[in-house]
């Protein structure tokens, strides 16, 4: 089904949406929709109940992490050199900020049609990573979305049961972000390859040297 | 006793023998395994009980659902931080003797999954280990293996002496600490009391030496 009927469809239905298509460059050609977090229940509805539309069933939910990132580009300024003007290249570095990114992948199985892949975005990666939960939509994104809560730190509002799933409840960090630090756990690699070397020689120097001694002693 | 004239004496029908021998022969024929499994090593655990393997013919058919009743424990699979602290209540439940195989690479050293964030690198880091089987999974001859030479073992435990195995030697620790969970990893990650790690040369690592030393 096309995904440019189906954002019509959407906007049509919901009044004040804001719909984006997420354009895929790649081979798989799979294109997405970008809501925006206030109306995402209304048209998770829609797309559920719309008789043309009718995806039923939530496949999986997952997350991605987009950490705020610099961006460099080369403009054109027209200075004076000497009196002179003249046009000069200046690099201008702007800051993107980041933010935490849920996908969901919805199909139909009474249509026979799907995937629909369905994005929202939280404001940013601190205070502002709230989401309206799309359970009370479709049941199957319950457990899915407590592994998101989990993994990625999203609060999803609305869902009925918003606890960790993989982790235990006193664990603080979210393991899927980028900037997650595992602990310092590293001894021995017997096939040390990629970032283990570096770990551990930043193990080593950080209390290494006391444990290497010992070692040797023993 | 002699063994020639053990057996000369058996050859004139008088049975001879000692309590170690004794003791020994039936704890050997007879280890009943703790029923849990935590992944996929389970499946090949399972499939060694069953018709075509057949871990009966080695006294070892009766897995009991109650640590109390067990005595080896099999840790067949991946031990999640999550289950750590439970692997390690169950082992401190098991009556003395009591032994442990570690089957497959995740329950030696993490596997596949040692970078990974919520899987503990070797159940060893927090109970003595007797056995090691790598393999992903080890097929149900290497778990009969480890299960015969854990049997061999048990045969030629002493009874006294300063080598007699832990559950005769009262100073020896029956029970190990539980791990709790922290606010990053378990604490403690590790029980040094029963882990120490392997010294490699880092330095090495990515050339033609192992760097193991």
């Amino acid at each position: 089904m096309n995904l440019e009927a189906i954002k019509s469809e959407v906007e049509a239905n919901v009044p004040g949406c804001r719909l984006e298509m997420v354009a895929n460059p790649s081979p798989s050609d799979q294109h997405s929709l970008r809501s925006d977090a206030e109306h995402a229940v209304a048209v998770a509805i829609v797309l559920r109940d719309a008789a043309n539309l009718r995806f039923d069933f939530c496949s999986n939910v997952t997350g991605i992490d987009w950490p705020s990132r610099e961006v460099s580009e080369k403009v054109k300024v027209k200075k004076l050199v000497d009196g002179v003007e003249q046009e000069a290249d200046e690099i201008r570095k702007t800051v993107v900020p980041g933010c935490l990114e849920v996908v969901y992948h919805l199909f139909s199985v009474e249509k026979k049609h799907g995937p629909l892949v369905l994005r929202m975005r939280t404001q940013d990666r601190d205070a502002g990573v709230h989401l309206p939960s799309l359970t009370p939509v479709w049941r199957s994104a319950e457990l899915q979305e407590r592994e998101v809560f989990d993994l990625f730190g999203v609060v999803f509002d609305g869902h009925p049961d918003l606890r960790r799933l993989l982790m235990w409840p006193g664990f603080v960090d979210h393991p899927m972000r980028r900037d997650y630090v595992d602990p310092d756990d590293y001894e021995y690699e017997p096939t040390a390859h990629d970032e283990v070397p570096r770990r551990a020689q930043q193990h080593r120097g950080d209390a290494g040297g006391k444990q290497l001694s010992e070692a040797e002693g023993g | 006793m002699d063994e020639k004239l053990k057996n000369e004496l058996s050859k004139q029908g008088i049975f001879t023998t000692t309590l170690q021998e004794l003791y020994n022969w039936g704890r050997t024929n007879s280890i009943w395994p703790l029923n849990f499994g935590l992944a996929c090593c389970a499946i090949e655990m399972i499939a060694t009980t069953m018709a075509r393997y057949d871990m009966a013919r080695f006294g070892a058919e009766v897995f009991r659902p109650s640590p109390r009743q067990a005595d080896l424990m099999i840790v067949a699979g991946t031990v999640t931080k999550k289950m750590a602290p439970q692997v390690v209540r169950l082992y401190n439940q098991m009556p003395e003797p009591k032994y442990v195989i570690s089957m497959g690479a995740c329950a030696i050293s993490g596997g596949p999954f040692k970078q990974g964030y919520n899987v503990l690198k070797g159940i060893d880091r927090f109970i003595p280990v007797d056995l090691h089987i790598p393999g992903c999974p080890p097929r149900p001859e290497a778990l009969l293996d480890a299960f015969m030479e854990l049997q061999k073992r048990i045969d030629r435990q002493p009874l006294t002496g300063a080598d007699r195995p832990r559950h005769l030697n009262a100073d020896e620790p029956s029970e190990f600490p539980v791990p709790r969970f922290g606010a990053h990893d378990l604490e403690p990650a590790k029980n040094t009391a029963v882990w120490k790690a392997p010294l490699v040369q880092i330095a090495q690592a990515g050339k033609d030496e192992s760097g193991s030393h």
